[in-house]
């Protein structure tokens, strides 16, 4: 997992100087970085270092204050409902609807994202497959325990096969065993071409990625594999990498 | 892809668990109790008589005024003091004082007088009722006159104006037959104000909404998406206003049913559009809510459901023609009771779909799928 | 100790209101806007109403009747019309409300006759106003003819003179006024209390509450206070907008208003609480407080509509509903100039409903807590 795969060069998104001021604060402060096609890419930081404020602008639900950005080959600021049809994307708060069945819920994002309805089903069935769903598939989605709803949300947000899913804090909340089938749904993701950008302050979780990005205070402090930056903090795991950026930025304040 | 998400707003609603009964028995209710209770008619006022006289005459007054049906003889006081007093104790709403001599005076071509004293605290009832008493003393005094004035050949008898009132319309001067149409109206703005309204509301703060925001939806199939489902919901409420008007009241619109749908529908919209215009710009479903309430109670009041719209001063008037309640009022009865037809009606229908143009144009536009 | 803490509570209380300012405008901008609208807009006099006229012969006494009309402020004749075909078209197309039709050869009629025939014909989609026209009509033409004897000299005049007490100028303001104050006080009190309430129950705090060493009964208080406050701020606003915008007096003693005022506060503060404890919905308690107190208390508390026009089973369902006691106390004392003692019936009813509400949402508190 901590071998570099060999990617295909072509630059699923590319941040260029991104910023978002809310008034006088600046929540994101000129950050640029690329992924790669068929990346695991890890945006980690503390809460409210501006990780979930920058994947916004990424998705087109906000406008960027300057900079730009191109997600899937389509310019973020004036280009954004093709942006859209071409991702995927989980919310902290759980957003699909309590009150729909399991199955409709994957049927409506299955027809917004312009999939027939043959294809729909067909897919809806092989998900309920994968995931153990059968006897949960006419439930009503509130009714389900917190890992059943995440792992719906995420199947959900891939399945019209985007080419870059956005997920935010996925896993919160949520027992070990429930995380590690999590992340397993996410490398059978990428290993059909899905680019993955995973926002999440769970340090262990860094490890599982290809490259990682750690913001604090609005920048992006480091940007590597988990493999180099451990070697260049001098770290034993992404923990201590993080305690060492995050005691910075402590220190910046005063 | 409307068609999913159209299937998901009706499943939202038929598993909701007030929506459904709302959608019935609140018509229901509101027909059913509003039009005995929603009525102005001024009958029964409670008379209290100070005879000073006892004579033949003021008893054939009081007896006049008794066998009027207007009047009940609730008090007979020896003063005046007394009487107030009744009035005071919400015994009595008029009082009427016959001087002593009334019967000598008139006899001996004196002339007399009579004092009535209204309670105005409802000022209406108050000068209606004395209105009423005025006339019928005015009525006795003719028949005075011809009693008491010599016979005299034609020519010199006493000039009288015979006045004969006729209601077009709604002869029967059935209340009911006013307030039901209008109260269908009224339910139809409060539930397709209020629901479409909570929806999108309801959505961001659940947070459902940002699932959508980063989909590909376009803005307007959105808000259609929202409209739809509250627009049959709006003619299935308005035919149960029917029935319920048919079944129970025995009305029948003289007009066509099809121009009020025709109009029912294109109200609806614009209902429903300001609805969603306020949703988009309420943070939280209380803010809506009560933003929606207020708009509603303006336009209620504003709408000519309690007080004749012709009455109002001008600035009033001038509101209440941006008041798309009020020219929906306006058909509802101009067709029910008097079988207008849509050419009758332009200028309504004009207005009408002007403000559903308008609300809905403006709920697309106030969408924000970024922020 | 407990003070403190209890005053700490009310004042996050004040700051969930207060930083709601959207709401909060809303909450106090309704009663100036109904006073407004109901003081200068809202009335159910008969005005300026559009007459049309059908005089075959106009002679001298037609003319003398129509400009009586016209100088009333009650008609504006409009239209002149010349046969019965153009009756029926008037109506329907709203050109006016009411129709005079006299009969043809009016003067000559009443000279030689002694008598002619006038017909009132009135639009009465709203039949009340048609009564009115008709009256207020034939009041007019009864006033022609008073002058018609008084030129023969008629020694047989009864004269009516007329009084009308409390509302001299018939100000509709009067009869409106105490309907918009009990609504306003009930919405604050009773909606507002029982969704801030349960919107602590729906996001889980309330739980929190429940948990720290504060007796339930003073997490209540302090979720009422702020909404007392903001109800006698209403009050306050409403009472100085009556007297010295709408010129409605308070003829009566001003502290018995404030008593009874305070009782119906509580009364509603009450109901709020009560439907708080039914549902764990805000959706759900709004709409009960919407359907099962705005409504009946527009409707059957006697602030729109008098009750004693009502059939009986309804008026009978009148007397549950605090407002219709409130309102009528308050017309005894502002209106009529009474005191205390013609109220105590109102005040004791409100006492009792006050009494009985509070002990039943109590017991249901504490039985949801166990």
């Amino acid at each position: 997992m901590e071998d570099i795969k060999q990617h295909n060069p072509a630059k699923v998104i590319i941040a260029e100087n991104l910023t978002k001021k809310f008034g006088k604060f600046t929540a994101v402060d000129n950050i640029s970085f690329e992924v790669e096609k068929g990346e695991i890419f890890g945006f980690l930081g503390a809460n409210g270092a501006g990780k979930t404020t920058a994947m916004r602008m990424l998705c087109g639900l906000s406008i960027p204050t300057g900079g730009k950005g191109e997600v899937a080959g389509y310019d973020i600021e004036t280009q954004t409902e093709l942006v859209k049809k071409n991702i995927g994307y989980m919310s902290q708060k759980f957003s699909l609807y309590d009150d729909l069945k399991v199955w409709e819920n994957i049927e409506l994002f299955g027809g917004i994202y312009g999939m027939k309805d043959a294809e729909i089903k067909e897919k809806t069935d092989k998900l309920m497959q994968l995931l153990n769903f059968e006897n949960e598939r006419d439930k009503l989605v509130g009714s389900l325990p917190l890992g059943f709803k995440q792992k719906l949300a995420f199947s959900v947000s891939i399945f019209h096969s985007p080419k870059v899913v956005f997920l935010d804090e996925p896993t919160g909340g949520v027992d070990p065993i429930t995380r590690r089938q999590f992340w397993e749904l996410i490398y059978d993701a990428t290993s059909r071409g899905i680019t993955v950008f995973v926002t999440t302050h769970y340090m262990d979780e860094a490890e599982y990625c290809d490259r990682v990005s750690i913001m604090v205070d609005g920048k992006i402090e480091a940007l590597d594999s988990p493999k180099n930056l451990k070697k260049q903090f001098n770290a034993k795991n992404m923990d201590g990498v993080f305690q060492q950026l995050a005691r910075k930025a402590t220190r910046k304040a005063d | 892809m409307i068609k999913y998400l159209l299937k998901k707003e009706f499943k939202q609603i038929l598993r909701n668990p007030f929506l459904p009964k709302m959608i019935f028995v609140f018509p229901f209710m509101v027909l059913m109790v509003f039009p005995w209770a929603a009525s102005y008619e001024i009958k029964n006022l409670n008379l209290s008589v100070i005879d000073n006289d006892h004579s033949t005459y003021s008893h054939r007054l009081t007896q006049k005024i008794i066998s009027s049906n207007y009047f009940r003889l609730t008090d007979v006081s020896p003063n005046y003091d007394k009487a107030l007093k009744s009035v005071e104790k919400n015994e009595s709403d008029i009082i009427l004082e016959i001087p002593a001599h009334f019967e000598k005076d008139l006899v001996n071509r004196q002339g007399t007088k009579v004092m009535v004293s209204a309670n105005a605290v409802n000022g209406m009832k108050g000068g209606i009722g004395m209105t009423y008493l005025v006339s019928i003393v005015n009525d006795f005094n003719m028949g005075i006159v011809q009693e008491l004035m010599p016979v005299a050949p034609v020519g010199s008898s006493v000039p009288t104006v015979q006045i004969d009132s006729q209601y077009r319309f709604n002869p029967h001067l059935n209340y009911r037959v006013f307030m039901v149409p209008a109260l269908m109206v009224m339910i139809l703005t409060l539930l397709c104000g209020f629901l479409p309204a909570v929806s999108i509301v309801f959505e961001k703060e659940l947070g459902t909404m940002e699932q959508i925001n980063v989909s590909p939806v376009p803005k307007t199939t959105f808000i259609l998406a929202k409209l739809i489902p509250f627009w049959i919901i709006g003619i299935i409420v308005i035919s149960i206003g029917f029935l319920i008007a048919w079944a129970v009241y025995g009305l029948i619109p003289a007009g066509y049913f099809s121009t009020i749908y025709l109009f029912a529908a294109i109200y609806i919209l614009t209902v429903s559009g300001l609805g969603l215009v306020i949703s988009n710009y309420a943070q939280t479903l209380q803010q809506a809510m009560f933003i929606v309430f207020f708009f509603m109670l303006v336009f209620i009041m504003l709408s000519g459901l309690y007080t004749p719209i012709d009455s109002m001063p001008e600035w009033a008037k001038w509101i209440a023609a941006f008041n798309p309640l009020k020219h929906f009022m306006d058909v509802m009865r101009s067709v029910y009771l008097k079988g207008s037809n849509p050419l009758q009606l332009t200028t309504q229908l004009l207005a009408l779909i002007g403000f559903a143009v308008f609300f809905n144009s403006w709920a697309v536009l106030s969408y924000r799928k970024k922020s | 100790m407990i003070m403190k803490q209890l005053i700490s509570f009310i004042r996050k209380e004040f700051y969930h209101i207060l930083r709601d300012k959207t709401t909060m405008l809303i909450l106090l901008g309704i009663p100036v806007v109904q006073i407004i609208l109901f003081g200068f807009a809202l009335t159910t006099e008969v005005k300026n109403t559009h007459v049309a006229v059908l005089a075959p012969t106009n002679d001298e006494a037609t003319q003398r009747i129509i400009d009586k009309l016209n100088a009333s402020a009650y008609f504006d004749v409009v239209e002149q019309i010349h046969n019965t075909n153009e009756i029926q078209p008037v109506f329907r197309d709203a050109k006016a409300k009411l129709v005079v039709v006299f009969e043809d050869h009016f003067a000559e009629k009443i000279r030689h006759n002694g008598v002619a025939h006038v017909q009132l014909i009135a639009d009465a989609t709203d039949p009340n106003a048609a009564t009115s026209f008709s009256f207020y009509a034939t009041n007019i033409i009864a006033g022609y003819q008073q002058e018609l004897m008084a030129e023969t000299k008629n020694p047989y005049q009864i004269t009516p003179e007329v009084k009308m007490l409390y509302n001299p100028q018939m100000i509709g303001a009067f009869n409106f006024v105490p309907g918009v104050l009990g609504m306003i006080l009930i919405l604050i009190c009773a909606m507002m209390t029982s969704i801030a309430i349960v919107r602590e129950k729906e996001k889980g705090t309330m739980e929190i509450l429940l948990v720290s060493p504060m007796k339930p009964i003073y997490t209540i208080l302090s979720k009422i206070t702020p909404y007392f406050v903001l109800s006698c701020v209403n009050f306050a606003t409403i009472m100085l907008l009556s007297v010295f915008v709408l010129k409605v007096p308070i003829a009566g003693s001003f502290i018995s208003l404030v008593v009874v005022s305070l009782l119906y506060i509580f009364v509603s503060l009450a109901l709020g609480l009560l439907v708080s404890t039914l549902t764990n919905s805000q959706q759900a308690a709004m709409l009960i407080s919407g359907m099962a107190l705005m409504i009946p208390v527009m409707l059957l508390s006697g602030m729109i509509f008098p009750i004693e026009n009502m059939p009986l089973p309804l008026q009978w369902l009148s007397n549950i509903i605090p407002a219709r006691w409130y309102i009528s106390a308050v017309k005894t004392i502002m209106i009529k100039g009474l005191g205390m003692s013609a109220v105590l019936k109102e005040a004791g009813v409100l006492l009792l409903m006050s009494l009985v509400l509070v002990a039943a949402s109590l017991k249901k508190f504490k039985v949801r807590l166990e």
